[in-house]
């Protein structure tokens, strides 16, 4: 039970950061039915930003944080703008050849840039170790309940935003019909590059969370996270935002445990899932089946 | 004049849609343009609109140039464009889909107002504010896309078919709303096949066969015309 108890608690933590990272792809394939491969790589932006930002004085974990968000969401918007806006209304694999292009791009650039480099960096300590019992032997740390609660704060804002706001509305017809939004008045090219953005921001808050527990960060960090994510997305139904969060935790509960019962059966358990879920249901757990359009 | 179109040539590649069609929309009017399938009607409200690809002409509407501005510009000018095909979003409720038509404002007074106008019109919709659009009916549809158009609070409101596909019954009620839309100070540009209908309704018509005005004049005119009663009233 202790054990049972210790394990979920690894597993959400890690579970709420792929939902993180897996919001910025399934909002971004909502949006234009783009798989953005450079996502990833917006993980690593996130945390070298952090990185760096933290050695400036009196800068604690929110700055931090803000500053890493802010970084990769703007670089985000770029990269809308200069790659894949322009083929908007080409074959979609063109879109998606850039998008590797792209993300080949960001894994490789940094590598070059003298004060980044290909090696592995210790990431700082944003935050105070401390234990606490929780039930048994199972204990819970400050960087477990920080990873979990900024991750549940974000989604929880970010939900609230599509649901309920003005803005949130004209992302969901956005992503249902453009020449319709269009004809709302809704200036269609602002949604897109605000989905990047915001997708950017939370995929760097999830960047930094990650490398608070695994405090290890290289210019490659973003690939197997990426990867992970976008299996939770579509595990949870790509372009289904409450997918995100549900397919990011089971992927990463699932992971923890397997782990645990086999540390080589960790990596591949959640391709395992992914697979049967694919099986019996091809649009994911929360995906609607796409609705043919006219 | 409201809007007047001069020459306007719109082009998919090499295919000539229209080719050099001019027209005009006064206020307090209701205006149709009628032709058979093909003849280039969704072409023009598109062009309006700033969806096609304008080849040539010019459309001046409240002594602006339209031609180069981007859609959602259009709308902020004041048109309201129902396209064809009933487009609700059909992810979104009833109520989203209303205050989507009203996007563009910021008086929430007049919005609420206008909420009510529109539920007041079709009853239907309030019965099923809450419900997701997909789940209507098709004339539900149509009559959500035409309440969404009335929330916007547009000067010209463009309707493509808005009796496509509706009962006789649902027809009526459709077009009994598109006459008191005008009464109350709206014009409308109206692109109908349902040509007698669309006649009985509109102040001036204009009849259009491959991308051109093969007529025009007045509606009650039109309708007496022994060519177009043959072409396009089935008599
Ligand atoms: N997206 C398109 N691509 C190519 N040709 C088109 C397209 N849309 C319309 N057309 C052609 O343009 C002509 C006019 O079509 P349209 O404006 O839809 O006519 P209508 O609304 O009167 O039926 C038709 O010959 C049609 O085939
Ligand atoms: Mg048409």
């Amino acid at each position: 039970m202790e054990h049972f108890i210790q394990l979920l608690i690894f597993g959400v933590q890690l579970g709420v950061i792929y939902a993180l990272i897996a919001m910025g792809y399934t909002m971004v394939y909502g949006i234009i039915r783009l798989i953005n491969f450079a996502h990833g790589d917006l993980v690593m932006i996130g945390a070298f930003t952090a990185y760096f930002v933290a050695r400036i004085p009196g800068f604690g974990f929110i700055p931090v944080m803000v500053a890493a968000m802010i970084v990769p969401a703007v670089i985000s918007v770029v990269i809308e703008r200069l790659a894949y806006r322009p083929l908007r209304n080409r074959p979609r694999l063109s879109v998606l050849i850039t998008a590797i292009g792209v993300s080949i791009f960001l894994e490789n650039l940094p590598r070059m840039i003298p004060v980044i480099g290909p090696n592995y960096r210790p990431f700082p300590q944003l935050i105070a170790f401390r234990e606490f019992r929780l039930y048994g032997s199972a204990v819970v740390n400050t960087i477990q309940i920080t990873n979990i609660a900024a991750s549940l704060i974000l989604l929880t804002l970010l939900i609230g935003i599509v649901r309920f706001t003005k803005t949130g509305r004209a992302m969901r017809a956005v992503s249902f019909n453009k020449e319709a939004a269009a004809l709302m008045g809704i200036d269609v090219n602002r949604v897109i590059a605000l989905t990047f953005f915001v997708g950017a921001a939370l995929a760097g808050a999830g960047g930094v969370l990650y490398s608070l527990t695994y405090p290890m960060i290289d210019v490659l960090m973003g690939v197997w996270l990426g990867t992970k994510a976008f299996v939770a997305a579509v595990l949870g139904g790509i372009g289904s935002i409450p997918g995100a969060v549900l397919g990011g935790l089971l992927m990463g509960i699932v992971e923890v445990f397997a782990t645990a019962f086999n540390s080589e059966l960790g990596y591949g358990a959640g391709f395992i899932i992914l697979i049967l879920v694919l099986l019996f249901r091809p649009e994911g757990l929360m995906g609607r089946p796409t609705i043919e359009k006219v | 004049m409201l809007l007047e179109v001069r020459d306007l040539k719109v082009a998919y590649g090499a295919i000539e849609a229209v080719r050099g069609v001019s027209f005009s929309v006064d206020r307090q009017e209701i205006v149709t343009l009628i032709g058979a399938n093909g003849a280039g009607k969704t072409s023009i409200l598109r062009a309006l609109s700033g969806l096609a690809d304008i080849r040539g002409g010019s459309i001046e509407y409240a002594g602006q140039e339209l031609r180069g501005a981007r859609p959602h510009e259009i709308v902020r000018m004041g048109i309201s464009h129902v396209p064809e095909g009933r487009l609700a979003f059909l992810n979104l409720s009833v109520h989203e889909n209303l205050l989507l038509g009203a996007y563009i404002r910021k008086d929430k007074k007049g919005i609420e107002e206008d909420l009510d106008k529109v539920y007041g019109l079709f009853p239907r919709l309030r019965e099923r504010a809450r419900q997701i659009s997909g789940t209507l009916s098709g004339g539900e549809q149509q009559m959500l896309v035409v309440g969404r158009a009335l929330m916007s609070n547009c000067r010209l409101l463009l309707l493509d078919e808005p009796s496509m596909g509706l009962s006789p019954i649902l027809v009526q009620e459709v077009f009994g709303t598109i006459v008191s839309v005008c009464r109350m100070g709206t014009p409308v540009l109206l692109v109908e096949q349902n040509a007698g209908m669309a006649l009985s309704i509109a102040d001036r018509g204009y009849v259009l066969e491959t991308g051109r005005v093969l007529l025009e004049g007045e509606s009650s005119a039109l309708a007496g015309m022994e060519e177009i009663r043959a072409a396009y009233l089935g008599e």
